[in-house]
């Protein structure tokens, strides 16, 4: 069944102020929706390709990596504003053993990645008919 | 509004094991991170060579027609819409991923040709060339021998 847990906090992850405009890995932002037999995750990974984003599911671990070629040299360029620094990105989901691994798919498109993670047959929800007990 | 892109180096926070997202955890009042972006959309970077000034934005999930730039004299303007998906019935465990419109006017330091301006998006990335306006590129001066 699915991992109950809490978000884990880093100790410094709302101060972005001080990281802006660095080159490093980033943990792409995502959206997650449940619907009754699917968890539906879409992550915003501009600048990658198909080719170059990395899927792995592997013990319930739900990974995404994509790497991202720096677009300028980061030494040369005469930055009048830097507001965002590119990176790789990387970013993993502990889904459990809910999901039918076999049937995961994922497309990229606009620079957003669209990943459907089938809820294995085990945990749909079903809908019980109530019999009528006439005795 | 919509938000920035991006959260913060995942490097900094060292180990595998503390990047690790519980796909099914409660919305979680740090880690979201929600607030801590900027509020002004789309983040840009701006750089210059000798003929142009770039501006580049990253705009996922923006497509070429949802998306306006105007240049007035020396004002840059990106404007534009991220759809909402339409099969949206269910519940959302994370939702960090804004959608709506959004403008931003990016003043440049000086005039541009505005006849030469190029708007390229790929992979949901926006790149936009200025070419300088002649008056204001740099010019090598000549120095004669006498």
């Amino acid at each position: 069944m699915m991992a109950i847990a809490t978000e884990r906090c880093q100790p410094n992850c709302c101060d972005t102020d001080s990281m802006m405009g660095q080159t490093g890995t980033f943990a792409p932002i995502v959206d997650i929706l449940e619907k009754e037999n699917e968890w539906l995750l879409r992550a915003d990974l501009p600048g990658a390709t198909a080719e170059t984003i990395d899927l792995r599911y592997e013990r319930g671990l739900m990974v995404i990596r994509a790497s991202v070629p720096a677009r300028q040299d980061e030494k040369e360029t005469r930055y009048l504003v830097r507001e965002y620094g590119v990176g790789d990105f990387h970013r993993a989901f502990e889904v459990g053993e809910g999901i039918d691994a076999s049937r995961i798919e994922a497309a990229f498109k606009d620079g957003v990645l669209t990943l459907h993670l089938p809820k294995a047959e085990e945990i749909r929800p079903r809908k019980i008919s109530v019999q009528c007990d006439r005795n | 509004m919509m938000l920035a892109n991006r959260w913060f180096p995942v490097s900094t926070f060292g180990d595998l094991q503390r990047e690790v997202d519980r796909l099914f955890g409660t919305f979680g009042k740090c880690g979201n991170g929600r607030e801590s972006r900027p509020s002004v959309y789309p983040a840009v970077n701006v750089w210059e060579d000798g003929e142009s000034f770039f501006v580049e934005a990253e705009i996922p999930g923006v497509k070429m027609e949802d998306l306006d730039v105007q240049v007035v004299g020396d004002e840059l303007t990106i404007r534009g819409q991220r759809p909402a998906f339409a099969d949206e019935n269910g519940t959302f465990h994370r939702q960090e991923r804004s959608v709506g419109e959004f403008a931003r006017v990016v003043a440049l330091p000086a005039g541009v040709n505005p006849e030469g301006v190029q708007a390229v998006l790929r992979d949901g990335v926006l790149t936009i060339t200025l070419p300088k306006a002649e008056a204001v590129k740099a010019r090598k001066i000549n120095i004669t021998n006498q």
